[in-house]
């Protein structure tokens, strides 16, 4: 029944979202690609593509970052294209989106201040999506309380933070306990929001959002062990949404080694498959400083296992788009624009360092 | 919210209506109410007329609402991928043709109105003459409406994938001009 009024207020918004969609790179364009010797054929092969000239006025020699920050102006002007264009409902949905990148802002300034770094190359380094007017007063909080109540208190993250309130001081451990809460209440939140969408729209943010959540459980699980998190604390940052919700995710609070997390994903099917694929090691490892895992970075496994996560991640996201008249296209789209930008990225990176055993270690979205 | 009002608005309505029925029986005036009598008195030309009027006022509310929901997926669809906009025009032809359908089904309808004198006009002839034109047209209009959704929403789904994959174009038109015929 969706489609009946649906096209009134997001039609036009739907059909250029799949337009964007369709303007992603092909296997063909990565190939070329990756054939590249030098940035300035990089350059010249994404020309040909929908990219461009986003890259044409910049000066020589290119950077990978520079790369990296023109293809994010891109996403970020296609986005608020759509967001201006919006009306409600899907203006919220578009709103919970940002969130998660004010979340990552947050917790990139405040780190970034516990280390005394510079604050201007702290608030160029911030996701563009994520951006809020009170941003760069993080940099000034020196205890939870204060970062509350001077500069969260204006944004949408304030009902988010509310649990995090009893941390005491800021240190390393402590902002990753913040992020995740953060996050845990994030996905419960919009979670909870789109199942007050029509059909199809819950249907398949549901599914997106279960995984979403189950690779967080997964990576705070796996990270965890050899830090001073205690298993309380640790069960505390699981958002109580996905497939492992809840029996999973007990199991997980108590695991103690990563094969008792493999026996506590044992039951689903999909996740056994990334924790066999990434034992066996058939996928190389890829990191990368967009890195959503909790705690530091994981060992050769771990990356692996991460990789595998992006792959599904970007199966689910490519399913939606299979079915018309709902909102997930927006949310997937942003998804798969992102990792098309991690992998330019990546292969910028590995042509720049002469490492073309590993350019092909993309993850190819379309 | 808008459930709750729905629901709340037809169980009013429903137990008015039935306290008022029961009140009319119990309290002898049961003929008060009586379809039969109605269906006597009401002229055959006001059935036969709303048959008419609601033939073609339903075909082109279906055409207009499949022409809309198309429209938006051509529009969205055509800033990324301009090529599809002139093909896209048939998915709204198909939906315009079920406006004229409408009318076709009207005209035809239409002539079988003759002029009758007041006194003969309450003959057996042509009461069968007035519900008959008043439930096709009805028919005829709601057949269409729905046809007209559908092919609206097929059309914009075949928007969307010729701007995804101009190969799928010429598939999809099958199922949607399909779907066309079968409802007219």
């Amino acid at each position: 029944m969706e489609a009946l009024g649906f096209n009134m207020s997001a039609g036009y918004l739907e059909g250029v979202v799949r337009g964007y969609k369709g303007g992603l790179l092909t296997q063909a364009q990565y190939n070329n690609l990756t054939q590249c010797e030098n940035l300035e054929d990089f350059r010249l092969q994404l020309s040909a593509t929908d990219y461009g000239n986003f890259l044409a006025n910049e000066p020589l020699p290119l950077s990978t970052a520079t790369i990296g920050d023109k293809a994010t102006e891109k996403l970020v002007a296609e986005f608020n294209y759509i967001r201006t264009n919006a009306v409600e409902p899907l203006a919220t949905f578009m709103d919970y989106i940002t969130y998660s990148y004010m979340i990552d802002n947050v917790i990139l300034l405040t780190l970034g201040t516990l280390h005394e770094r510079d604050t201007h190359e702290l608030l160029e380094r911030c996701h563009p999506l994520g951006v809020f007017d009170t941003m760069p007063a993080l940099c000034v909080a020196t205890n939870v309380e204060e970062l509350y109540h001077s500069v969260i208190v204006e944004t949408p993250l304030a009902p988010y933070f509310q649990d995090c309130l009893s941390a005491q001081d800021l240190d390393d451990l402590n902002i990753e306990i913040i992020r995740n809460t953060l996050y845990k209440s994030y996905l419960e939140d919009f979670n909870n929001f789109c199942q007050t969408l029509p059909s199809p729209t819950n249907e398949l943010m549901s599914r997106i959002l279960a995984f979403e959540a189950d690779r967080r459980t997964i990576n705070i699980t796996l990270n965890s062990f050899g830090t001073e998190l205690t298993k309380e604390q640790r069960a505390r940052l699981f958002p109580t949404i996905g497939r492992l919700f809840p029996e999973g995710n007990n199991a997980l609070a108590r695991a103690e080694d990563v094969d008792s997390v493999k026996a506590a994903v044992e039951h689903i099917a999909e996740y056994k498959a990334f924790f066999d694929a990434a034992e066996k090691g058939l996928t190389t490892t890829h990191t990368d400083d967009n890195d959503l895992a909790a705690g530091g970075a994981g060992d050769a496994d771990g990356t692996s296992l991460e990789d595998e996560f992006y792959k599904h991640e970007m199966r689910i996201n490519l399913g939606s788009f299979l079915q018309q008249f709902q909102y997930s296209v927006f949310y997937s789209f942003i998804r798969l624009k992102e990792q098309e930008i991690r992998n330019l990225v990546w292969i910028a990176e590995c042509i720049m360092q002469d490492n073309k055993e590993r350019i092909n270690d993309y993850i190819l979205v379309n | 919210m808008g459930y709750y009002l729905a629901y709340s608005a037809l169980g009013g309505g429903a137990s008015v209506a039935t306290t008022i029925a029961l009140y009319l029986l119990f309290t002898g005036q049961g003929e008060v109410f009586n379809v039969g009598r109605f269906l006597e008195e009401s002229s055959p030309y006001a059935w036969a007329l709303l048959g008419i009027g609601l033939c073609i006022g339903l075909s082109v509310v279906g055409a207009g609402w499949g022409i809309f929901i198309t429209g938006a997926s051509i529009l969205g669809g055509g800033v990324r991928a301009p090529r599809i906009r002139t093909k896209n025009l048939i998915s709204i032809i198909f939906c315009e043709v079920v406006a004229i359908y409408g009318v076709i089904m009207a005209i035809v309808f239409s002539a079988k109105i003759t002029g009758v004198s007041v006194e003969n006009m309450y003959s057996t002839g042509n009461y069968y003459t007035g519900f008959a034109l008043f439930w096709g047209g009805i028919a005829v209009g709601l057949c269409n409406l729905l046809c007209g959704v559908s092919v609206g929403i097929t059309g914009s789904t075949a928007a969307l994938a010729d701007a995804a994959d101009p190969s799928l174009f010429v598939k999809i038109l099958i199922v949607e001009s399909g779907k066309a015929e079968e409802f007219s």
